[in-house]
């Protein structure tokens, strides 16, 4: 309750500070409207926005979904198999390095301008976070309980199951943050490369038509998106974090 | 269950250097052997050794056991860090190693150890939610659950203060009968109240410490246990001060 009331207080203070940008620098509403205006466009382009913003969440949901799927698999991949982690460990290493975004325009070109290309593009994005920030945890499992499964005579696949895939939580939370902060780039990413859908192509072409107001409603309903994920994300991992580690949970 | 003896014979390298040579040490079987010796000098080494746990260091020499079987199956380890798993409740702690072996668990023997160790209502309490003596109580009890002819003990009561420590060793004491127990500890105070034999381990080899006659574990505050305490204490000194020369 207390954290939802400093929320809106926040929101009124920046609505306010917007506000006063735009009355006291006289900037013409095509380059910086108000809130009024785009609050005015939010509600007339109602629909028009609705449509919109369902096709792009929808693709991020799915996009997400699958990175979500695929890193974790990969993860726990790598680290059953020593064969796997020779082949695979160092192309995660090189995704890391290079900016995946970078293959939307080819991903637009072999898949289209439609769903897939976008989901593709928002689960690549996803997905090399994830599967590396979990791997990382897994291989990190604390040398006392490597000793623990040694003595047990545990099988890699209970070590995994039983031990590094909990103490591995943490890191999956930790891409999964990551990803959240990636996928809304990748739709607006995707779409921009080419669409003739989504938020980020309603952002392209109110802009290109001079409709600064409907370009701002739809500017905001996307952040409003990736705020809902980020706050998801951090409830989940409250949730998890309690769960996993008790009420006073000062593990990492 | 009868521990068996355990003979450590050889030198102990670390890479091509030596770190203790002409080792002999012939551990008896059901019996507490205490290993005292410098910080560095190759007593965690010595223990992951006879536990058959990868080690920095490597013998050149042998382990054996008086009846001639193997060690590693036989064995368990309990280490100053606790090691308990963060996520799990003191009985799944408990029961970690049978689900590791992929073997049925015990729910029932697991819930009558931790009776046992003083924790029966705490089963369902995770290691955060635990003190320092309590968690080591619980990592007691999976030790025992382990239910292991051989039990190394890496320094595993140093990190409790002095009553609840003589609690904890008085209840390993109890609940390790018939066991072979091996114990590295820096506490002179300990060694001499839990030792049956006791050595000082140096990188020129091993020297036995010389014990009260009464049997462990011994009263700490008595006058012999006392004397003995400041004997070895003493000793341990004249090693410092010997290697610094
Ligand atoms: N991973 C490692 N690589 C190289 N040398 C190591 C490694 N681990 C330990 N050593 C060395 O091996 C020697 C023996 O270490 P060990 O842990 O057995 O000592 P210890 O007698 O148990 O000391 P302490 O009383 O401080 O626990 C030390 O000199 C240490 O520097
Ligand atoms: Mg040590």
């Amino acid at each position: 309750m207390r954290r939802l009331l400093r929320g809106i207080t926040a929101f009124i203070v920046a609505l306010l500070v917007w506000q006063a940008i735009v009355s006291l620098s006289g900037v013409p509403r095509f380059i910086l409207p108000g809130p009024a205006v785009v609050a005015q466009a939010l509600w007339e382009n109602a629909a028009l926005i609705r449509d919109n913003a369902f096709w792009s969440a929808g693709n991020l949901a799915v996009g997400l979904g699958i990175g979500i799927i695929l890193g974790v698999e990969t993860a726990l991949l790598l680290a059953l198999s020593r064969r796997a982690r020779w082949l695979l460990r160092p192309m995660l290493v090189a995704a890391q390095a290079v900016p995946v975004f970078a293959l939307a325009p080819v991903i637009t070109l072999w898949l289209g301008y439609g769903m897939p290309s976008k989901i593709v593009t928002i689960a690549l994005v996803t997905y090399f976070p994830i599967a590396s920030a979990m791997f990382d945890r897994l291989m990190a499992l604390p040398a006392g309980l490597i000793d623990l499964s040694h003595l047990s005579g545990a099988s890699r696949w209970h070590e995994t199951l039983l031990l590094r895939l909990p103490y591995a939580v943490p890191g999956l939370l930790s891409g999964l943050r990551l990803a959240v902060v990636y996928a809304p780039l990748a739709v607006l990413i995707g779409e921009w490369v080419g669409s003739s859908q989504g938020l980020g192509h309603l952002i392209l072409m109110s802009n290109g038509r001079g409709q600064t107001g409907l370009m701002f409603a739809a500017l905001i309903v996307l952040a409003c998106l990736s705020l809902c994920l980020w706050l998801a994300v951090e409830a989940l991992s409250r949730a998890a974090t309690g769960r996993l580690y008790g009420d006073r949970s000062s593990f990492d | 269950m009868t521990g068996p003896s355990i003979r450590i014979s050889g030198t102990l390298f670390s890479g091509q250097t030596p770190l203790i040579s002409g080792l002999d040490l012939m551990l008896p079987g059901e019996r507490w052997s205490v290993l005292l010796g410098q910080s560095g000098v190759g007593k965690t080494s010595l223990l992951r050794l006879i536990a058959g746990l990868p080690c920095a260091a490597h013998l050149e020499g042998q382990i054996t056991c008086g009846d001639g079987m193997l060690i590693a199956p036989r064995v368990t380890m309990m280490a100053q860090d606790d090691q308990l798993l963060p996520w799990a409740s003191a009985h799944d702690n408990v029961t970690i190693c049978s689900r590791l072996r992929g073997a049925p668990v015990q729910p029932n023997r697991a819930a009558a150890l931790l009776a046992k160790v003083g924790l029966s209502g705490l089963q369902h309490r995770k290691p955060t939610q635990m003190s320092a003596g309590q968690r080591q109580r619980v990592a007691l009890a999976r030790t025992l659950y382990e239910d292991r002819a051989i039990v190394l003990l890496d320094e595993p009561f140093s990190a409790l203060d002095a009553m609840t420590r003589q609690s904890v060793q008085d209840l390993a004491v109890n609940l390790l009968a018939n066991r072979t127990v091996v114990l590295i500890t820096h506490d002179p105070g300990e060694a001499i109240r839990l030792a049956d034999a006791a050595w000082m381990i140096t990188p020129s080899g091993s020297t036995q410490c010389d014990l009260p006659s009464s049997a462990m574990p011994r009263d700490a505050a008595a006058t012999e246990t006392l004397a003995a305490q400041a004997a070895l204490l003493h000793q341990m000194r004249g090693h410092i001060s010997g290697d610094a020369a």
